[in-house]
């Protein structure tokens, strides 16, 4: 039996007329480095706050190792935040903070000096107990927030975009450490962000959300190599989405025609006909081009522009009706230049259909 | 070195003085307005409280400590004493209504603080005076509260509280208690209510919440708010003279009658010296005890 620490039953959540969750279910296992991944807007932090209590859902239930936590207060519920803003006491040291929790429970002075330094320790902040959050820097304000969170040893740890204010370095920095600091501490994290890199790097498991709905739920190779809807495919990773129809379907793959060429997928025992509309999705890394010859697999194209980006270089292709299609590839240079012919042919396998409930 | 340099410290320090002037005139009549207008009157009171009265008609200057003296006696002392009971039961009062109603008021949506802040804002429209005439007509025997009062029957007979100690206790907080909201509102606004949130996340009920945090980071506002409503209390003499009749004499009604009517005003000045070292030292305490050094809204 799998060890569940927490589920969300059909949580439901309005707030005046905009319908925020709409009856999400979730099921989370003890020691799970679990990701809400979407766009702001998308209901990801209603649902941290749902599970925190700091929000009553409109439906559904919060349950706790079992437990129906859903009514509880806050300070009831073993379950500790870090806040996107650190929501540090502005006017307690860091030690004060960190030992916040320990001294509403009433634990002896030496004890929580005790766990305090261990805290510190762990964020690699020793010997910071008299400082004041004001005189510390963004990093180090998150390694507080963090420290005064875990120092409770909550069963389930909400983390809300906690590296969204650092910049681009520290933040690479900071998810390593996290990581690592959920291993060793073996508590369950419900983390969100709306960076999709982050997420894949960190999570698990991803639950990618979309208003108010999760789009899709898996580990990040499942969701970046097989994305359920074009949704998810463009989200993370940002996929190439093609629209085409069905031309003829083989053991393993299918045909199907699209701007002005033909391309191939897997269709993994998916239902398809010929004359059937299908969306797929492909990955730009995973696009190669070559020479037109005017025949066979792949789509015409038009070399647009060459961007080099994070160390890949991007090609943008124009297609036949106009729009774009992104091939990448390592290396800062290619041979091929704007205004070249080209055609964008991929592995069978390496494509995914997708939106398959919305197909007609 | 021959030249002085153009840039660094020195140069700055150089520049700096250069750019002092003008703003030093600019000052100046703000100065001068202080000294002569702040600083004079002040300075006046002080020198006027060591003179001696003159038979008919204003002073004479000789010098003589004897007003201070009369102070001592039981009489005065009394009323000291009598002033800043009431002073602590106003300040008490106030706090209890001013306070919730300043910080839940920063709790309420952009257009309902609006609404709030016109409603405290309407009575500094008209005249104090005038407003506390408004409840002689509440108090007073066979006025309205009384009638109300009976016609619910809570009482039988009318309760006649104009001119009773309660009717000024009620006189004070009601002319203070704007001042006492303000200064918590202006605290409570800037409080951070994720802080609160981030509390109870850490497992504080809302009262441990609300002491740790709420209150803590009010403070300051609360101080102000106590520091602007218990100096006046001391020395509003007219609520204590419309509301109170003769029967409430506070500092304040004893310094006015020695000015007004006693025409002593040596004696009136050693009073109100006396006033204004015991409020300082009270607020010097307070500050002491509560160690904060920045009064909200206060320098």
């Amino acid at each position: 039996m799998e060890d569940i620490i927490l589920q969300l039953d059909r949580i439901e959540k309005r707030f005046d007329d905009a319908e925020v969750l709409r009856g999400i279910d979730l099921t989370i296992r003890r020691g799970e480095f679990i990701t809400l991944l979407g766009p702001s807007g998308c209901g990801k932090t209603t649902t941290l706050r749902i599970i925190a209590g700091l929000e009553q859902p409109d439906g559904g239930r919060v349950l706790l190792e079992g437990r129906d936590v859903t009514a509880e207060a806050p300070n009831r519920r073993n379950v500790n935040t870090v806040f996107q803003n650190y929501a540090l006491f502005p006017h307690m040291s860091v030690e004060a903070n960190i030992g916040y929790s320990l001294r509403l429970k009433r634990v002896a002075k030496a004890e929580i000096k005790k766990t305090v330094a261990q805290a510190l320790e762990l964020v690699q902040l020793a010997g910071y107990e008299k400082r004041m959050p004001g005189e510390l820097s963004g990093g180090q304000r998150q390694r507080v927030a963090i420290a005064r969170a875990v120092v409770n040893q909550p069963k389930v740890l909400l983390l809300d975009e906690p590296l969204g204010a650092l910049d681009l370095q520290l933040r690479h920095q900071m998810q390593v450490e996290l990581k690592r600091l959920q291993k060793r501490l073996g508590i369950t994290f419900v983390y969100i962000t709306h960076d999709q890199e982050e997420a894949l790097n960190m999570s698990d498991r991803i639950a990618v959300m979309r208003e108010g709905r999760f789009e899709q739920i898996g580990t990040p190779a499942q969701i970046y190599d097989h994305p359920h809807t074009s949704y998810v495919a463009h989200f993370v990773g940002a996929a190439n989405v093609l629209t085409g129809t069905v031309t003829a379907v083989d053991a393993d793959t299918l045909t199907f025609s699209c701007l002005g060429g033909q391309g191939r997928v897997a269709h993994a025992g998916a239902p398809f006909a010929p004359g059937q509309r299908i969306t797929v999705a492909v990955r730009s890394e995973r696009v190669s081009l070559i020479a037109d010859t005017g025949e066979g697999d792949g789509l015409p194209a038009t070399v647009k522009e060459k961007n080099f980006v994070g160390g890949v270089l991007q090609i943008i292709l124009a297609m036949a009706d106009g729009s774009e299609l992104v091939s990448s590839r390592h290396g800062i240079d290619s041979p091929l230049d704007a205004g070249d012919k080209v055609r964008a042919i991929w592995q069978p396998d390496s494509a995914v259909p997708v939106d398959l409930e919305a197909q007609p | 070195m021959k030249h002085a340099p153009s840039f660094g410290p020195l140069a700055a320090k150089r520049r700096k003085k250069r750019g002092d002037g003008p703003f030093l005139l600019a000052v100046l009549p703000l100065y001068a307005f202080t000294l002569l207008f702040v600083a004079g009157p002040l300075i006046y009171m002080v020198v006027l409280s060591f003179l001696q009265r003159a038979e008919v008609w204003g002073v004479v200057y000789t010098f003589t400590p004897q007003n201070y003296v009369h102070i001592l006696d039981p009489i005065y002392l009394k009323t000291f004493v009598e002033s800043f009971k009431l002073a602590l039961l106003s300040t008490a009062l106030i706090i209890a209504v001013g306070y919730p109603f300043g910080y839940f008021m920063a709790k309420l949506t952009a257009k309902w603080k609006q609404r709030m802040m016109l409603l405290l804002m309407i009575p500094f429209w008209t005249s104090s005076l005038i407003r506390l005439y408004g409840w002689i007509i509440i108090f007073r025997a066979n006025g309205v509260l009384d009638k109300v009062l009976m016609a619910l029957h809570v009482t039988d007979a009318p309760l006649k509280l104009l001119y009773t100690y309660p009717a000024v206790v009620v006189g004070m907080v009601y002319a203070l208690v704007p001042f006492m909201i303000f200064s918590v509102y202006s605290s409570a606004e800037k409080l951070d209510w994720h802080l609160v949130e981030a509390a109870r996340d850490l497992g504080a009920n809302a009262l441990q919440a609300f002491l740790t945090v709420s209150l803590k980071l009010t403070l300051p506002g609360l101080l102000s708010g106590i520091v602007l409503t218990f100096i006046p209390s001391m020395g509003l003499f007219f609520i204590a003279d419309i509301l109170g009749g003769n029967k409430v004499v506070l500092v304040g009604n004893v310094i006015q009658e020695q000015l007004m009517k006693a025409h002593n005003w040596p004696f009136a000045a050693a009073l109100s010296v006396v006033l204004m070292v015991l409020t300082s030292l009270s607020i010097a305490l307070y500050r002491r005890v509560a160690k904060v050094k920045d009064l909200e809204g206060l320098v």
